[in-house]
């Protein structure tokens, strides 16, 4: 059956969504990351779009969804790279996706992670350290 | 048209009908010697008579939609679109077919002599034929103004939506005039798209030159923003005069949770804290 990975890394999960979803895919995303993230007591969860170019009613409640229940199992989430028509059409759905972080990049988007979990990036550990 | 004289008629006193015709249009208080030389006047009187005589000629009824009329319609609209270009005026444009009417009239009675039944007959043919012909100006007329309007108000929208980059991360978007859905869904476009090429932060959308706002505008407005928050933009609105200020307010309309300041500057001094980049007030070194 078709899955999207789902990586880990350090105290983050990382999936990118590179196919068209489809309902069962959501489905099956859903169930498989809540799993994850209490396997591995993740705190962060980045789900990158940027491949995604069609996003419908249940697509997008599903990202909300899932964003709600990474929040209840203790990882925050960030959305990252949303095509300006999904965002378009998520806006018109109603679908605003509060208290969902979002990111222009994978890059910003875990910066944006370490900033909500209060962990400094490498780079501003050690200016930190010299300042 | 089975028992008319009119085809016979124009044949006959083709030449005197159009020396009857340009006298009219010359004394007419419609004429605009002006903007048109009465030499290119007869010369297009000349044309239709013609094409009305070949046509009338073939023509199986007065519905001068019918194929045969078409060489008269395509050069009425020549003629309707050149007068609109000129300046002339719909009703102006329509007296050019309309006026012919009297001589036609006058050339007929002449034919008929005492039979009024089918002078009468004929009189109503060639209204017929003349009044669809000189409604049918008036539409291409409007039809033509009604494709520069088009295409003004499509130049007037790419012209108003301009996205700048004003530093690295910063997108600044000052909007003009009224806040319109299509505009709405313009600006929505053209902002999200340059958040995507140039990866900026923070968007200012700048509402100076927005002369009114109201529940509808805000909402497009709130829209706008929200597009780009899920894109991972914040955006700032700026610009917001008093009276707008009051308006919001007294509207119940809800910008929690949108950053507002009151000019471009104090936007584009936070905008640039957001990125970063701190900005200290002495002059640059020489």
């Amino acid at each position: 059956m078709e899955r999207i990975p789902i990586l880990k890394m350090g105290d983050f999960l990382l999936v990118t969504i590179q196919v068209d979803m489809h309902d069962r895919l959501a489905m099956t995303l859903q169930d498989d990351l809540t799993e994850r993230i209490s396997r591995t007591g993740a705190h962060g969860v980045l789900i990158d779009i940027s491949s995604l170019e069609i996003v419908d009613s249940f697509i997008g409640r599903m990202l909300a969804n899932i964003a709600g229940m990474a929040r209840v199992l203790d990882a925050a989430t960030v959305v990252v790279g949303m095509q300006p028509a999904v965002a378009i059409t998520l806006v018109e759905l109603g679908l605003e996706l509060p208290g969902v972080r979002t990111a222009l990049d994978v890059d910003k988007g875990m910066r944006v992670l370490r900033h909500a979990l209060g962990r400094p990036t490498p780079q501003e550990a050690d200016a930190g350290a010299e300042g | 048209m089975e028992g008319t004289k009119i085809p016979e008629v124009i044949e006959r006193h083709q030449t005197a009908l159009l020396d009857d015709w340009m006298k009219q249009q010359l004394a007419a208080s419609t004429l605009r010697s002006d903007l048109l030389p009465s030499a290119e006047l007869r010369e297009q009187s000349r044309e239709f008579l013609e094409l009305l005589r070949q046509a009338s000629r073939q023509a199986g009824s007065t519905d001068v939609a019918a194929p045969a009329w078409q060489p008269l319609r395509d050069m009425l609209t020549r003629v309707s679109r050149s007068r609109g270009e000129q300046g002339f005026s719909p009703s102006e444009t329509a007296t050019f077919v309309f006026s012919f009417k009297q001589p036609l009239f006058s050339r007929l009675a002449e034919a008929y002599g005492g039979d009024a039944k089918g002078l009468a007959w004929d009189t109503w043919l060639a209204t017929a034929i003349l009044d669809q012909l000189g409604l049918f100006t008036t539409e291409v007329h409007q039809k033509a103004r009604e494709a520069v309007i088009m295409r003004q108000q499509q130049e007037m929208l790419e012209l108003s939506t301009p996205v700048v980059k004003v530093w690295d991360g910063v997108l600044a978007l000052p909007l003009i005039g009224t806040l319109d859905s299509a505009r709405t869904q313009v600006v929505m476009e053209s902002l999200l798209q340059r958040i995507v090429e140039t990866g900026a932060e923070v968007a200012i959308i700048d509402i100076t030159g927005v002369a009114t706002v109201d529940t509808l505008v805000a909402q497009h407005l709130i829209k706008t923003i929200t597009a780009a928050r899920l894109m991972g933009a914040d955006c700032i609105v700026s610009g917001i005069r008093p009276q707008i200020a009051a308006t919001i307010v007294h509207l119940g309309v809800d910008l929690t949770g949108v950053v507002t300041k009151a000019s471009l500057a104090d936007a584009l001094t936070h905008a640039l804290q957001r990125v970063g980049v701190s900005v200290n007030g002495r002059p640059a070194r020489a």
